[in-house]
């Protein structure tokens, strides 16, 4: 430990566990320091600091801030509460709200360490993420969220005065079940606010209906029509936005139905960038708590007994079981983006012939600005292919298993060896693509002349089946369509099977 | 420079919206397990919120997500002996998907989803549809509220209470009643002095004597007050006691040898519900309980449960000392008289008759409803039969049979169901 005279230097920003209003800011202050220091950019920060109860609460609604009511939310409510009060889980540290002011919530019951732990992670390190990473700067709107927020949960309520609860809860259910094929991959979305959406909405209301309208009433003359009939199918190209097709061409929607359809998918948007960039954003967050907090101590300002207990919720944070672990549950994102932001920053500082070999690009660059050309240009997956080191994969022990149902036992197809670099890395790479991990459902058809059904197709992808939900699914479908929907599967060879119907 | 908000006391409770609409959905699912927790409780334990479990496969939110099969490769860490061409068996434990890495859709684990109930929820749920018969408005004495409500007219009051169509009526029948004598004497006065006077006689000394008699008997009637005090009236107000919102419930259990263990379990069920149900119904409730073998005995609820007896059965004792109870205690002018009474069926065979005049001449009379659970799968005995006739008879009367623990809260609903307006 540090001898009598260098204690006499240290200005401990505090030494007890206990928080107060100062303590929060003269903390903020200094780790808003270190982080500009290390060029970190963020939106101006709001701190709020909250009851478990409200945390609870806020953990319910996905998140959000301001949510509209379903009663899916209230079971999330009521699971959460109940595990926390037997002690089965803390609370997460942190709740962080992609908005501006990036919204951070602090929790009264956590010491100062944790606070201050909170604030780092989610003030300085989610934040700066949320105004960089490409994908949030192309989806979100941060300036407009809260705003559109309360005018989606206002016009819920609207709804449920207008048509009843019951009514309402139905859509709402059928949308969430598409929240994950609410988003158009290759379109910039417009940008989210509540004045422009209140403005726009009844506007909007009636020229779809309009459209609607127009689409179904295309009758041309009947020889034509059993032409076109087999040559073209409406739509001409595959659609894999099924909420955006659904709420632009579902032939039987009121107008209410369509805006409900509409915010849920401007919701699922919302969320998308934060789906594709777990390791990343969690990464990001980590490795920058951790770099600010131990600056913070170099510079004498915490105490010991502070990164003591510092040190130990952020082990626990980055722990990755080994597979063969009774707790083990996957790849842990936080450890996985922890550790390869911190493995970028040594390739940069001190590489070995191998990384000059495999990085030759970075190696010996500047880390700061290398941490952060990573953090603003990629996404899980492509980050992954990108920076994935064989000295990673060899500390993790990372190894590949193939499961095959055709053969009987599972093989390894790879392990942290120089044959299995390339392979675990890509590999690895692809397990994070929201497009495997997802089944591929596209719209295929619509019978536009016949009996109006919907057939959609889904594409295999390494001839994995869909799951048990489908009925259950169609049947959402269905209810949203308002005609009958079919499902194909279409294998890897193009062929198309018939899976499953779901009639009105 | 960060923006610091306490938010700790805003927004409390911001879920609670969202819970309801949860218990709104699954109330079906809810209710079936509330009336479950009844039958499996403890009899202490009713008074509380309840632990609610609802298969999970019911509120799931399906998505569309990945089965079993194909072919998948995943990225697992902490190799320790494979190396690359390893052959592995599957593992058994985690089945088709159970070891899917990489954030495949949320746990598939639990089978219930478990949730608390809190008591006011649980006893909402519990209650729900249910009412007594109807409420009938009692003089009540315990209750010191009182309305003022207008009674007619009495000849004392205050001036502000006086009624002056009431003393004007008055004072013109008080008058015609007074005047009516000299009236008389003055019309025959007058028709006398007629004749005189048709007579030529009209200056004799008996037409001056008449001409005297009409102005004294005019100066009579017109000396009749127009109004006298007697005349006056006031409205009258009595105060009235407000409608009866007490009930006196009795217990009625057979403790003896032949109720085993299991059949007073049930029959502490049915009364507890009771009590619980008239609790909420009414804003003070007192509970009499009377247990019987060939005796009966009033005593206090700890015993009432607890207490266990042998011998034979005498049902007409528990209704006997009922009976007098109500009479010493419990007037029914101003109580709401509930009875339900458990048994196994046993009885003395000759007592059964008597069990059914006391019911119909003495008892019935008095109270709102009386309840009956026979906790027996075998045949009726005579208590039944004899029971039978009386529902026959009187409409605040029911029974039924109780056979399980899971029965009772079906039974419970149909004694007491909403009557249907």
């Amino acid at each position: 430990m540090m001898g009598e005279h260098s204690d006499k230097l240290r200005q401990y920003l505090s030494e007890g566990s206990d928080w107060t209003f100062e303590l929060l800011r003269e903390y903020d202050q200094e780790i808003g320091r270190v982080a500009k220091h290390y060029g970190l950019d963020t939106y101006p920060n709001q701190i709020e600091v909250i009851t478990s109860e409200q945390m609870i609460d806020a953990y319910s609604s996905v998140g959000m801030p301001v949510g509209y009511h379903h009663w899916s939310f209230g079971k999330e409510f009521m699971s959460t509460q109940k595990s926390y009060k037997r002690g089965h889980m803390g609370l997460a540290y942190e709740i962080v709200i992609n908005s501006s002011p990036c919204i951070a919530y602090l929790m009264e019951e956590n010491t100062m360490t944790m606070q201050a732990l909170v604030i780092a992670h989610a003030s300085y390190g989610h934040n700066s993420f949320f105004k960089g990473n490409y994908l949030f700067r192309t989806w979100t709107d941060a300036e407009g969220i809260l705003d559109y927020l309360v005018f989606a949960r206002n016009y819920v309520a609207e709804c449920e005065e207008r048509y009843g609860e019951r009514a309402v809860e139905e859509i709402l259910d059928s949308c969430h079940a598409l929240m994950n094929h609410g988003v158009d991959r290759y379109k910039r979305p417009t940008k989210l606010s509540m004045a422009k959406e209140q403005a726009r909405q009844l506007e909007r209301e009636d020229y779809l209906q309009s459209q609607v309208n127009d689409l179904w009433r295309t009758v041309p003359v009947r020889e034509a029509a059993e032409q076109s009939k087999k040559e073209h199918r409406y739509p001409a190209e595959p659609q894999e936005n099924l909420l955006y097709f659904i709420e632009k061409n579902a032939p039987r929607l009121e107008p209410w139905q369509r805006e409900i359809v509409r915010i849920v998918r401007k919701i699922a948007q919302y969320f998308y960038p934060q789906r594709q960039t777990q390791v990343m954003n969690e990464g990001w967050a980590t490795f920058w708590h951790y770099t600010l907090l131990n600056h913070l101590y170099e510079e004498g300002k915490l105490t010991d007994g502070f990164m003591m207990e510092f040190l130990q919720s952020h082990t626990n944070v980055v722990y990755q079981p080994p597979f063969f672990h009774r707790g083990y549950s996957g790849i842990n994102p936080y450890a996985l983006g922890f550790a390869m932001f911190r493995d970028i920053r040594r390739i940069c500082e001190t590489p070995s012939a191998e990384d000059r070999r495999w990085f030759p690009e970075i190696a010996g660059t500047d880390w700061v600005k290398t941490l952060d050309y990573a953090m603003r240009n990629f996404k899980d997956e492509s980050f992954i292919a990108q920076y994935l080191s064989p000295n990673l994969i060899r500390e993790m022990k990372l190894f590949s298993v193939l499961d095959d149902d055709t053969e009987g036992q599972l093989g390894i197809a790879a392990i942290h060896d120089d044959a299995g670099y390339q392979q675990i890395r890509q590999t690895l790479a692809d397990q994070y693509n929201l497009g495997n991990r997802e089944p591929n459902i596209q719209v295929w058809n619509v019978d536009v002349y016949g009996d109006r059904s919907l057939t959609l197709r889904h594409y295999m992808h390494n001839r994995r089946p869909l799951g048990e939900t489908t009925p259950e699914m169609l049947k959402h479908i269905a209810r949203l369509w308002g005609y009958d929907v079919r499902l194909e599967s279409v294998d890897e060879t193009g062929h198309a099977e018939a899976l499953g119907e779901c009639k009105v | 420079m960060s923006n610091l908000v306490d938010r700790r006391l805003s927004g409390k409770n911001r879920s609670a919206a969202n819970r309801q609409r949860f218990l709104r959905r699954f109330k079906g699912q809810i209710r079936k397990a509330v009336t479950e927790a009844v039958s499996g409780r403890k009899v202490a334990d009713l008074e509380r919120g309840e632990k609610i479990s609802i298969p999970s496969k019911d509120l799931k939110e399906p998505v569309f997500h990945h089965g079993a099969g194909g072919r998948r490769d995943v990225i697992h860490p902490g190799n320790k002996e494979f190396v690359t061409g390893d052959r592995v068996d599957r593992p058994q434990s985690g089945g088709g998907q159970g070891s899917g890495a990489g954030g495949s859709p949320d746990g598939e684990g639990l089978d219930e989803f478990v949730f608390q109930l809190s008591q006011e929820e649980f006893m909402n749920y519990f209650f729900e549809d249910l009412a007594l018969p109807d409420l009938v408005k009692k003089q009540l004495a315990a209750v010191p509220e009182v309305k003022r409500a207008r009674a007619g007219f009495v000849s004392q009051g205050n001036p502000a209470n006086l009624h002056v169509v009431r003393s004007m009526k008055q004072a013109i029948g008080r008058r015609l009643a007074m005047s009516a004598g000299p009236r008389e004497a003055l019309r025959e006065a007058e028709e006398a002095l007629a004749e005189l006077e048709a007579q030529g006689k009209g200056r004799s000394m008996e037409a001056e004597e008449l001409r005297e008699e009409i102005k004294s008997l005019k100066a009579r009637v017109a000396a009749v007050p127009f109004l006298d005090t007697w005349d006056l009236r006031y409205a009258n107000r009595v105060d009235k006691p407000q409608p009866s919102s007490q009930a006196v419930m009795f217990c009625l259990m057979d403790v003896s040898g032949s109720m085993d263990e299991s059949r007073k379990d049930i029959a502490k069920r049915f009364f507890m519900l009771l009590y619980l149900f008239l609790t909420r119904s009414y804003e003070r409730i007192d509970v009499v309980f009377i247990r019987h073998h060939t005796v009966a005995k009033e005593v206090d609820e700890e015993d009432f449960f607890s207490s266990r007896e042998t011998g034979g059965t005498v049902v007409s004792s528990a209704l006997e000392l009922m009976h007098e109870i109500i009479l010493e205690r419990y007037p029914s002018a101003s109580w709401n008289i509930y009875a339900a009474q458990a048994s196994d069926g046993d009885n003395w065979e000759n007592d059964s008759p008597r069990c059914r005049e006391l019911l119909i001449h003495s008892i019935l009379p008095l109270v709102q409803y009386y309840a009956y659970v026979e906790i027996e799968e075998e045949n009726p005995q005579s208590l039944w039969r004899e029971y039978e006739y009386v529902k026959k008879m009187n409409r605040q009367f029911a029974m039924q049979r109780i056979l399980s623990l899971e029965d009772i809260y079906p039974v419970f609903r149909e004694l007491f169901r909403k009557k249907a307006a």
